[in-house]
């Protein structure tokens, strides 16, 4: 990074912050340089948002300190933070929607018990920062009647009008439509030349490099490296953010892929915004092979995993499965999927896969509690429950081997076996499983991968969904790449290498084969 | 990872005591502020409730109530719903209990009508709970708000139909005739007596047994069945329900219907076992100190009956208060258990996160 003597805008030292057992943030490091823009690019999960919290003040660091312009500052909450000269322009904005632009610009610094004083200093100085700033907006306009890219605007203003110098996007661009993206990184460019500087926190290749002067990658809550942007590139940034692990080698034979059990046309998914999470993504599950889905977290995988195990209804497309058609007019769900036989390891254990407040013999049924060998007449058969528990928590290692404890209270490997073993003890044709290791010790993943390749060996079809390369290169036998929710790329894992799968997940392969820069 | 460290009495016990016992700690010094001897006052209280046969009577009966709104609340809280609605619920209950008996009662006897008048309840009080749960289910209205709303169209509902068509001919006092004898619940004190056990006369009638038979089946339902697992799955944990592969709009409706039909059953103590008509305001609050007592149960049947009995002894006990000692108005009694209720429900977490933080340091040293 550039050694001058000017203080930097912001510095961060050694910030640590943890929540229970989970390290959000460790010894992070950064340095902004006054009137640039700078990129905190990492997959979801990685600690961005924590960190931008801290700097905020909406958390507070277990240890370590921030610096504006070479002064030390304590940020215990959002006041302590806009006095510093800090903004923040959140992800989902913080705006009363039935309010005027000026009524919410002014929210929180009325000054005074009546409005009209306040109101009208206000207004003056608004229409002046739109013009510096270039920053058109009707200021009597009620904000939930702007487009999406207005009510950024808004809260960008909102932010300058408190005097912010130092601006914090977070994940500016995902509610905005291409051409909106592009205007707010002309603003963006505009601040900078008046001084502001900008963080902006994404976890899009294209635009950080599109953008930023500077940029900084965290993986797993640690800070990770540190570039220029003009000497970095998308193949190398994604490497970083995706991170190399230690090589798995998992022994498995080829593949001896038969019939096409699943196969999906088309699948098209909108979610509750309208905004397309799943674009027309096709493909064909074999008996006998490991799919695999490569990408980084974020691109449609989640949505994939949901669509197809009926959890979320597709909006378009069609799944043929076990003899049966389904669309988005005869839709299964994922109660009928699971009778269809297919099991579903889902990539949340937390969110989705266990109710961490159930005994873990409890939690082992979820999904399956209205099968006969669990179930009575009228009640639910406790001991079978259990009796089978204990077996399963025997055959795969689970530690403590006590059905009655709490779900919550196993680590989260031996939480991740209780899962599997639920899923793949029923036989299933087909095997979703997402982020099958996510937070298991090595032990145990070896234990798992083999479990996944013997399903396969017995004729079953496996999809599986990993933001671990490494994972995907030694498990499956083909994979799909995935990109902003579509489908970009498909080659079979004796060709793959981080290299290509890397370009692959930046959606910089062909562009780079064909001589383009991404 | 905390709930592992605290012992599990602490929460069972040790909190809800210290809430109970601030609440005496602070009507205490209410009684004292107005000039009267907390000691003295308390030993009213708990002799009135616990000290002779009768108050013990009066005192389960008024349990046997909250025993009823109680379950009613934790069914629905279980599926992670706040059925507030209880006292609406309670209402049309009793209004189903009165239909049944005002038809019958010339003609059946007792064997007839009263089944008929257990299903009379439970299926107007879930009907009451349908509207608000089919919002929830299907339309995404706040079940909360519309709990509320059914109350008051139970209350107008209720004054409607017993002034206008069920009040007895020539008299002015807004209830329905007097149902014939065959069509009253026994007493308890009643069937005792035969087998030579003299427990005093009260209102404690039958709808306490089946108050008890209501908590070991909502126990069993709960906690040994299907639709058990569902519920408690959903009420934790929506998202793995949708996982799980359960219809949540089902469950939840489901959920209400029984939880209304339990709050239904204050209908068969109050019209059936005790008043004999059908009446207004029967419910006087009791579907509202329901979720006091659920929350206070730690939404579990026996915790259930424990507070229910608890909020009994406090309102049989604060009425020997007020009779024994007439500075201390009915009015100050309604204080003493509005304090109980919010240190016990409302203020619940007040000690909870300090004494549980005690205990894991404890632990952790």
């Amino acid at each position: 990074m550039t050694n001058n003597t000017v203080p930097f805008a912001i510095e961060l030292r050694d910030i640590s912050k943890r929540f229970g057992a989970v390290q959000a943030n460790k010894d992070i490091c950064l340095q902004v340089p006054a009137g640039t823009i700078h990129g905190i690019i990492g997959e979801n999960g990685a600690g961005k948002s924590t960190l931008m919290s801290i700097i905020y003040g909406f958390y507070e660091a277990d240890t370590g300190f921030i610096e504006v312009d070479g002064k030390r500052v304590d940020i215990r909450s959002s006041q302590d933070a806009i006095d510093a000269g800090i903004g923040m322009v959140h992800q989902h904005f913080m705006l009363v929607e039935n309010f005027s632009v000026l009524e919410n610009v002014v929210l929180g610094t009325e000054g005074g018990a009546l409005l009209k004083g306040g109101l009208t200093a206000a207004r003056v100085e608004l229409q002046r920062l739109a013009k510096e700033y270039s920053l058109d907006i009707d200021v009597d306009a009620i904000v939930e009647e702007l487009p999406v890219g207005l009510q950024q605007r808004v809260e960008i203003l909102k932010a300058l009008y408190r005097g912010a110098r130092i601006l914090i996007l977070d994940e500016p661009t995902g509610v905005l439509t291409p051409q909106e993206a592009d205007h707010l990184f002309r603003i963006l460019k505009s601040l900078k030349e008046q001084g502001v500087t900008v963080l902006l926190i994404t976890h899009k290749l294209r635009e950080i490099m599109a953008s930023t002067d500077n940029i900084s990658v965290m993986r797993q809550g640690e800070m990770v490296a540190h570039r220029e942007t003009q000497h970095t590139n998308t193949e190398e940034l994604a490497e970083l953010m995706v991170g190399k692990k230690v090589r798995l080698t998992v022994n498995k034979d080829d593949a001896q892929p038969s019939d096409v059990f699943l196969s999906a046309k088309n699948l098209t998914q909108f979610d509750g915004q309208g905004v397309k999470r799943l674009k027309e993504v096709s493909l064909e599950l074999r008996a006998g092979e490991i799919l695999g889905i490569a990408g980084v977290s974020g691109n449609g995988q989640s949505e994939l995993l949901n669509v197809l195990s009926g959890i979320t209804p597709m909006s378009e497309g069609e799944i043929q499965f076990a003899g049966q058609t389904i669309t988005a007019k005869a839709p299964k769900d994922a109660a009928q999927m699971r009778d269809l036989k297919m099991a579903h390891v889902p990539e949340d254990r937390h969110k989705m896969g266990l109710v961490t407040g159930f005994e873990a013999y409890e939690a082992a049924v979820l999904g399956y509690h209205n099968s006969a060998s669990y179930n009575g007449k009228i009640l639910m058969d406790h001991t079978a429950m259990l009796e089978e528990c204990k077996v399963r928590m025997a055959d795969w290692d689970v530690r403590p081997p006590n059905p009655h404890l709490k779900t919550a209270n196993f680590s989260g490997g031996n939480q991740q076996k209780i899962v599997i073993a639920r899923e793949v003890e029923q036989n299933p044709d087909v095997l979703l499983i997402g982020q099958p290791t996510r937070g298991v010790d090595i032990g145990a993943i070896e234990n798992i991968h083999e479990q996944i390749v013997k399903l396969r060996d017995s004729g079953k079809a496996i999809l599986l969904v990993s933001v671990e390369l490494d994972e995907i290169m030694a498990l499956s036998d083909r994979i799909i790449v995935m990109f902003d929710g579509a489908v970009v790329g498909e080659l079979d894992a004796k060709d793959a290498d981080e290299r290509t799968l890397g370009l692959m997940m930046a959606n910089a392969y062909n562009k780079e084969e064909q001589g383009v820069s991404a | 990872m905390s709930e592992a460290k605290v012992p599990a009495w602490v929460n069972i016990a040790l909190i809800p005591f210290l809430n109970i016992l601030l609440a005496f700690i602070v009507s205490g010094l209410v009684i004292l502020a107005i000039g009267e001897n907390p000691i003295e006052a308390a030993g009213y209280l708990v002799y009135g409730a616990f000290g002779y046969d009768e108050g013990i009577g009066y005192t389960l009966y008024y349990a046997t109530n909250l025993i009823f709104t109680g379950l009613a609340v934790s069914v629905a809280f279980k599926g992670g719903l706040f059925n507030i609605g209880g006292e609406g619920q309670a209402y049309i209950g009793g209004l189903g209990v009165g239909l049944v008996c005002l038809a019958l009662d010339h003609t059946m006897p007792l064997y007839i009508i009263a089944p008929l008048a257990i299903i009379g309840a439970a299926v107007f009080g879930a009907a009451w709970a349908y509207i608000p749960a089919y919002l929830q289910a299907r339309r995404g209205s706040h079940i909360v708000i519309t709990t509320i709303m059914f109350n008051f169209i139970a209350s107008s509902l209720m004054v409607y139909l017993i002034v206008n068509w069920l009040k007895e001919d020539g008299r002015m006092a807004p209830n329905s005739r007097t149902f014939e004898e065959n069509a009253w619940l026994p007493y308890l004190h009643e069937l005792l007596s035969p087998l030579g056990i003299d427990i005093g006369d009260s209102p404690l009638n039958l709808a306490f047994i089946i108050a008890l038979i209501c908590c070991v089946f909502v126990w069993g339902l709960i906690w040994h069945t299907r639709w058990g697992y569902q519920l408690r799955t959903l009420g934790t944990n929506p998202t793995a329900a949708r996982y799980a592969g359960i219809d949540t709009a089902k469950v939840t409706i489901w959920a209400m219907l029984i939880s209304g039909g339990l709050a239904g059953f204050v209908g068969i103590n109050e019209i059936m076992g005790v008043n004999h008509n059908l009446l207004l305001n029967f419910t006087a609050g009791y579907g509202f100190a329901g979720i006091a007592v659920s929350l206070m149960g730690r939404n579990h049947p026996i915790g259930i009956v424990l507070a229910a009995i608890l909020f009994g002894a406090l309102y049989q006990g604060g009425a020997e208060l007020a009779f024994e000692i007439p500075t201390i108005t009915p009015e100050i009694v309604v204080v003493i258990q509005g304090l109980v209720i919010l240190f016990s429900g409302a203020l619940e977490h007040m000690f909870k996160d300090r004494i549980e933080g005690f205990f894991i340091r404890r632990a952790v040293a």
